[in-house]
């Protein structure tokens, strides 16, 4: 008979209930009615209702998404064109300092970025009058220095994968370097570059550190407005939302499963077809 | 009168590494010409210069007449095959083909025309809609022969065009190329590592070897004729001895040759008596007897022998220790005991004078 690895087994469960307990009674406890956080009143919606009730929750969702959207998109732009120049040219004066430059924020503490942000903005203003007031505008410069290194990253992996002579083939055929960018590099490195959109996006969404140094007055974006309500002791409507926020990444998860699934039932359809087609 | 494509006194240094010395050579217009060696025997270097993507660091090139110094790729009438077909992966088979063709002054249904063409000369036809990745290996080097061919070159230059198919299918390729040339009258430049690939397509070949042409001839040249022992070994198997001139009598030499233990009569070499010399012998050239032949004769032990199927390849121990290679057709039908030698045979090799290489040591 076989000896059941009771102990791995037992492992396993302490690592996921490790895991998974604390978003379960986060969960569970966003139904709670009672207004204290630890103590069960039986099932109740109204902390959902009290969050849809909330202007400032809403407020605060608004402005982070528009600054990932604003800061991710240039961040991605930005951290494309690093990506290419790093991996295609690979002789430039003060190469080796622009690709230290560019990786740095990966390695700098965030604190750090942030207080210097900070100070960067404050001398700015005593000196060109800009920025009156740090809020948008500032955040999303921030955001923009740190999240390009991902993109910068990710797009340079897949330039340094992706064969070099695809892109002679197209110089061959006629294209000068900038229509050969636009109609063949591009276009192939395009979930690359898909993928550091939405880190960028996720990192700019869920940033506390930097934020709280680059934000003024008015300017609260949801991972603030969370941790200054935490702050204040966890009150239920918290649970709700990040139950909310929890679902949001649920489906996204699921979606993104069923679209990988998708797309390796289509390669090996392809590959089939390619088979066949040899005769 | 100036030739098609002139490659004149061309070298290519990359840092202190000569990747191409002093290249010359002419290649006439609508000629299958390959340049065949080893890795980094400096080929692709030089159809790289061709296509545009590096610039002789000395030597100019001349396509049609004209200086192609300083013309980039993207100007140039000369289109290229790359090795890994280098097909743009976002694309169907149709917008490959015809994506050279948008930087012609077409009308679009010219264009189509011309793409509907090119899916015909390759027989891809039924494909045009797909991608590169939903078709076989032939059919993706099919592809980016068709775009080479679709802006219609002057030169067409074919990186290893047949190195990433299998055996069978090459040799079926090799065919079809050479018939879709004759067809376009394109003028081919082959870069090869495949000596059997070089012989079967090329007009010529230009056998090269450490950056420098080595040389330049017809494959029957090339095979019967190699003006030294890098490009005789290179191509084809070849067993090679010292020898020594002893005399020269008209078109014949005698040669002294230790490892037979004897002399030799070869024709026509120019050699000195008492100079030094190689006598390269082909396996096939060699016949392997049980009697002593009159002429040209050595003894030795059958040590090895592999069985083919059409014929056999031998590998004789002479009495000095030396190892030779002969090849014999097997024209008889017989089993093992019915062949001309079997293992620890002694037998004699024997050789025409005529068929003896002999090259300077």
């Amino acid at each position: 008979m076989r000896r059941r690895p009771t102990f791995l087994l037992s492992v396993l469960a302490f690592g996921f209930a490790f895991f998974y307990v604390p978003i379960l009674s986060m969960v569970v406890y966003s139904f709670n009615a009672s207004r204290l956080a630890t103590v069960w009143g039986g099932f109740s919606t109204k902390w959902y209702g009290a969050l849809f009730a909330n202007k400032q929750v809403g407020e605060a969702l608004l402005l982070s998404l528009k600054i990932a959207v604003v800061s991710s998109t240039i961040a991605t732009i930005l951290g494309t064109l690093a990506g290419i120049a790093l991996v295609r040219f690979t002789k430039f004066r003060g190469r080796t300092l622009f690709s230290g430059l560019v990786t740095a924020p990966l390695i700098m503490p965030e604190v750090i970025t942030g207080v210097s942000a900070l100070i960067f903005f404050l001398l700015l203003a005593s000196w060109i009058g800009w920025p009156v007031q740090r809020g948008f505008t500032t955040i999303t410069l921030a955001h923009i220095t740190f999240s390009m290194v991902f993109v910068t990253t990710i797009v340079q992996a897949r330039l340094l994968q992706s064969d070099r002579a695809i892109e002679e083939a197209a110089m061959d055929l006629g294209s000068r370097p900038w229509q050969v960018l636009w109609d063949i590099t591009l276009p192939v490195i395009s979930p690359a570059i898909l993928s550091g959109w939405l880190l960028a996006f996720t990192i700019s969404l869920d940033d506390v550190v930097i934020t709280s140094f680059t934000t003024g007055p008015g300017s609260t974006t949801l991972p603030l407005l969370i941790w200054s309500k935490v702050k204040l002791g966890v009150t239920p409507d918290i649970n709700a939302l990040a139950t909310l926020m929890v679902l949001c990444v649920g489906i996204g998860v699921i979606i993104a499963g069923v679209v990988m699934n998708r797309a390796e039932a289509r390669r090996l359809a392809d590959e089939r077809l390619a088979y066949r087609s040899q005769a | 009168m100036a030739e098609f494509l002139q490659i004149e006194g061309v070298s290519k240094s990359f840092g202190p590494f000569q990747a191409v010395r002093d290249v010359t050579l002419s290649v006439a217009q609508g000629e299958i010409f390959s340049l065949l060696g080893g890795s980094g025997c400096g080929k692709t270097t030089l159809l790289r210069m061709l296509a545009g993507f590096e610039e002789p660091t000395s030597g100019r090139i001349f396509l049609d007449g004209r200086d192609m110094a300083g013309v980039p790729p993207w100007s140039r009438p000369v289109h290229m095959m790359f090795q890994s077909y280098a097909l743009f992966p976002h694309m169907t088979v149709e917008a490959n083909i015809g994506y050279g063709l948008k930087h012609e002054t077409l009308s679009k249904t010219q264009r189509a025309e011309r793409v509907r063409e090119m899916l015909d000369l390759v027989q891809l036809t039924p494909f045009a809609a797909r991608k590169p990745h939903q078709i076989s290996g032939g059919q993706r080097q099919r592809v980016a022969l068709a775009r080479a061919l679709a802006r219609q070159p002057k030169l067409l230059l074919l990186d290893e065009p047949l190195a990433a198919l299998d055996k069978k299918l090459r040799e079926h390729t090799q065919f079809e190329l050479m018939s879709i040339q004759a067809r376009t009258g394109v003028t081919f430049i082959v870069v090869t590592h495949d000596q059997e690939e070089a012989m079967t397509l090329s007009d010529r070949i230009a056998v090269m070897d450490r950056g420098q042409v080595q040389q330049i001839g017809s494959p029957t040249e090339i095979y019967e004729y190699p003006v030294n022992r890098f490009v005789a070994s290179f191509i084809g198997s070849i067993t090679s001895f010292e020898a020594e001139v002893m005399a020269r009598d008209g078109g014949a030499l005698r040669l002294k040759v230790p490892a037979f233990g004897g002399e030799v009569t070869t024709k026509d070499a120019n050699f000195a008596p008492g100079s030094k010399v190689t006598l390269a012998l082909r396996p096939e050239k060699l016949v392997i007897t049980k009697e002593r032949p009159s002429g040209n004769a050595v003894q030795g032990v059958v040590k090895d022998l592999a069985y083919f199927g059409k014929d056999s390849l031998y590998r004789i121990t002479l009495a000095s220790g030396a190892l030779v290679q002969a090849h014999a057709v097997n024209q008889h039908r017989g089993t093992e005991t019915q062949r001309v030698a079997d293992w620890d045979d002694q037998v004699w090799l024997s050789f025409d004078p005529a068929a003896a290489i002999v090259l300077g040591a």
